[in-house]
């Protein structure tokens, strides 16, 4: 295969590996923001954390994938885009330590103040994770604010109008994943609250996903791609249809398709803004000529082999015992059986 | 600029201690559980699934801030070592993603299946244990791997000014990622052995839980044993390959200045690195220095004075911290022999002050760890890559407030977080035992202390 054509499959690898962490984390981390707000007693919180106990550790990896994978594939779109998005991947990874230990330990002490903190360290840790990570991505399909001379991009930057609408259109949508699966995965009281939660959340996220797409229409090079290859249409239609269904099947009470549905969309839309930058992996909005395309950063024909080699084989592995855990605890959680975290 | 510079090694030196302030009770201390549990599925004898639930709870509590502390470091590559990622990224960030491909997920996916299934599914107790076990031990491979490559490249070209991957065969073979895997992973069985034997030790000491305790003892004991005599042994060898592929850094273990053979182990040294000499040589035995370094009463040992002053590490600080560690690794040998001893004799309920000495020696193995890594980081020194790339060319162009910001949030947050976490581990520990009522049974009266339901 030539340096071109690995490289390229490379950037979909890429693309592919965040997309699966924003699906599949955003589950997760929404139970995390829903958590404080929707449980009324200790046997639904414990519910709760069943929900995604199992599961969340292992949608965390894909985000220390897709980084690992970045700094193997693109060395210097980790460099750049790690260096240049200081601050809030240091906000991330400090959410992100409260999201797991939070979850983790707050039912490890029955201190009241014990408890209270954690609990909205989990919420505070989730909600800080979705919103930059939305703001994050939303500005990497927008641009950075960087030239040959360096790098100007500064969480101030990064909160423009665009990026702010990123994030909460991504939050929005990570509550309704979150509503759907734990509809899916209990019963008993919790189940019908939290397909309302999915329901009311769908409300504002296609509020704001109109919004979002109006505005990425309007302010982004991201439709150029497609615009040139109108069948490429066919990825952000496919998200709106999904969006639709999400809520068809949440409104006749079928969480799980439901579920689907909306992961769909998630992972959609972040396909629609991979296509929209390729063959940019670096956009700079101030300065386009600075822009670091795929093969510029691409390593060299050896380690993306052998990169490529692992990962055919170790990723449908990875996927398989996934999968397998999934069905492990696939019956309903009772709230009469829940045990939480304990 | 120079702020940055250090200010992004402090941090670099915060996040690697902090995180390898878990990682080797994870790796020691999940062998562990999972052999208790393999003895469970073997015998059906409800003493080890006991054994496995209470190790097995104070291993999961420590693995969660394993794992928080782990996203740090392989962030903090690119977000505050971006040249040196440029520099490195076709070979360093492999091993990275193939650590978290072949071992994260393992241990994320089946320490889940553990967790939230030892109950349901009592038949994948010792398998998930196992995978968990696999999975950490390989990650040490992989970051090991990676780390390898920075003290000592093989298996690469330059080009444009950047690493070339040449031979990944000879990256994953490099000798010296060999030395130090083993190194790192048997000290890391001798955090998990000697928390097991102190923990045990402070029961035994009330006599509460005898058999549970002396049970769990002689697990920590076995694991300590064999440790205790496999680091020093692996340690000796890869001291050998150190004084052949890093001389300065291996000259500052000993604080050797002058080049030659025959050279003697001095007992007690201060190294005065301003006058290139020991400000005392004290108590020197002919040979032995040689013999440390090249496994021959008259080798040849290079010494600091024949490498350049400005490639050379900063001698006091590996010099001190290499004495401690290897004091402390025999201490532990001591220890866990005598130990057997004890047992032997049947004299180990009886011996209080060895006990309690135990107690006291958690926190021992924990040092000695973390002093191994401050002699092979500040060792390699000026390099960040060993003749290739010097550390304060590797800095990424970031202002001073954004590394101030990280480093603070970084110490106050993780502060906060191994507080909460030792206060939970001495918890748990000092708790011993709880037999959580079976599935679906009804409590039967008196068996269960009533702190079980605080669980």
């Amino acid at each position: 295969m030539s340096h071109e054509t690995l490289a390229v499959i490379w950037f979909g690898l890429w693309a592919v590996l965040w997309m699966m962490y924003f699906t599949l984390d955003g589950y997760t981390l929404g139970v995390g923001i829903l958590y404080p707000f929707v449980s009324r007693s200790e046997r639904e919180e414990k519910q709760l954390q069943e929900t995604v106990g199992p599961f969340w550790n292992g949608n965390e990896v894909w985000l220390i994938t897709a980084g690992g994978a970045t700094f193997a594939a693109f060395p210097l779109v980790y460099a750049m885009m790690f260096s240049y998005l200081y601050v809030p991947l240091f906000l991330i990874l400090f959410g992100l330590f409260y999201r797991a230990i939070g979850l983790e330990f707050m039912h490890k002490d029955r201190g009241r103040f014990w408890r209270a903190s954690w609990k909205w360290a989990f919420f505070g840790g989730s909600l800080l994770v979705v919103l930059l990570v939305g703001v994050a991505f939303a500005n990497m399909f927008y641009g950075l604010a960087f030239d040959a001379h360096g790098n100007q991009t500064n969480v101030l930057t990064l909160l423009n109008t665009y990026g702010i609408l990123g994030g909460l259109t991504f939050l929005s949508l990570t509550l309704v994943s979150a509503g759907s699966w734990v509809a899916h995965k209990v019963s008993g009281p919790l189940e019908g609250r939290m397909l309302s939660v999915a329901n009311v959340a769908w409300f504002v996220a296609i509020g704001l996903y109109g919004l979002f797409m109006v505005a990425t229409a309007n302010r982004t090079q991201v439709l150029d791609n497609f615009n040139r290859l109108p069948f490429l249409y066919v990825v952000p239609a496919l998200a709106v249809v999904a969006l639709v269904a999400a809520k068809f099947y949440l409104g006749k009470g079928r969480a799980l398709a439901g579920f689907f549905a909306n992961s769909l969309v998630i992972f959609l839309t972040g396909a629609t803004g991979f296509i929209g930058m390729f063959p940019n992996m670096l956009i700079s909005a101030t300065d386009p000529a600075a822009s670091v395309t795929l093969y510029e950063a691409a390593a060299s024909p050896r380690t993306l082999t052998i990169m490529l080699v692992v990962a055919v084989v170790l990723v449908p592995a990875v996927i398989t015992y996934q999968l397998w855990a999934y069905r492990k605890f696939a019956t309903k959680i009772k709230p009469e059986e829940a045990k939480g975290y304990h | 600029m120079a702020e940055v510079i250090l200010l992004s090694r402090i941090q670099f030196a915060v996040t690697v201690i902090y995180h390898f302030l878990f990682v080797p009770l994870t790796l020691g201390l999940v062998v562990l559980v999972a052999l208790m549990e393999t003895r469970y599925a073997r015998t059906g004898n409800e003493l080890y699934r006991r054994m496995a639930d209470y190790w097995g709870k104070l291993f999961t509590i420590n693995f969660a801030l394993g794992i928080v502390t782990g996203i740090t470091m392989e962030f903090q590559f690119g977000t505050n070592w971006s040249e040196y990622s440029k520099f490195m990224g076709d070979i360093f960030g492999s091993p990275l993603a193939i650590e978290a491909l072949l071992a994260f997920f393992l241990e994320s996916t089946f320490i889940g299946v553990w967790l939230f299934g030892k109950e349901r599914f009592p038949k994948l107790r010792a398998l998930s244990m196992w995978m968990v076990a696999i999975g950490t031990n390989i990650s040490a491979l992989w970051i090991i791997t990676a780390n390898g490559f920075m003290q000592n490249p093989v298996g690469y070209t330059i080009q444009d000014g950047r690493i070339k991957l040449e031979s990944f065969l000879q990256v994953v073979t490099n000798s010296y990622t060999w030395y130090m895997f083993f190194h790192t992973v048997l000290a890391s069985y001798i955090v998990g052995a000697f928390f097991v034997l102190g923990v045990s030790a402070y029961h035994l000491l009330r006599k509460q839980h005898v058999e549970f305790y002396k049970k769990s003892f002689q697990f920590g004991l076995v694991m300590a044993l064999v440790a205790t005599l496999a680091v020093p042994l692996v340690g000796h060898f890869q001291g050998i390959h150190t004084a052949k592929v890093q001389p300065a850094k291996a000259a500052a273990f000993e604080a050797v200045w002058e080049s030659g053979p025959n050279q003697p182990f001095t007992v007690f040294s201060i190294p005065d690195p301003a006058n290139e000499r020991n400000l005392l040589d004290w108590g020197k035995i002919p040979g032995v220095g040689s013999l440390m370094y090249t496994n021959s009463f008259s080798g040849y040992v290079t010494g600091l004075k024949d490498i350049p002053a400005d490639q050379r590490p900063n001698v006091p600080a590996v010099f001190w911290s290499f004495r401690l560690m290897v004091g402390l690794g025999f201490l532990f040998l001591g220890l866990a022999w005598y130990g057997l001893y004890l047992w032997r004799k049947g004299r180990l309920l009886d011996s209080r002050r060895y006990l309690k000495l135990l107690l006291y020696s958690i926190p021992l193995p924990y040092v000695a760890i973390n002093l191994g890594w401050v002699v092979t980081e500040m060792g390699r020194q000026p390099w960040i890559v060993y003749g290739l790339m010097k550390t304060s060319q590797a800095v990424s162009p970031i202002a001073l407030g954004d590394i101030l910001f990280s480093l603070t949030g970084l110490v106050v947050f993780y502060t906060s977080l191994i507080v909460a976490d030792v206060y939970l581990l001495h918890k748990y520990a000092v708790r011993g035992p709880v037999d959580p009522p079976a599935e679906g049974s009804v409590k039967r009266g008196g068996k269960t202390p009533a702190r079980a339901a605080q669980a």
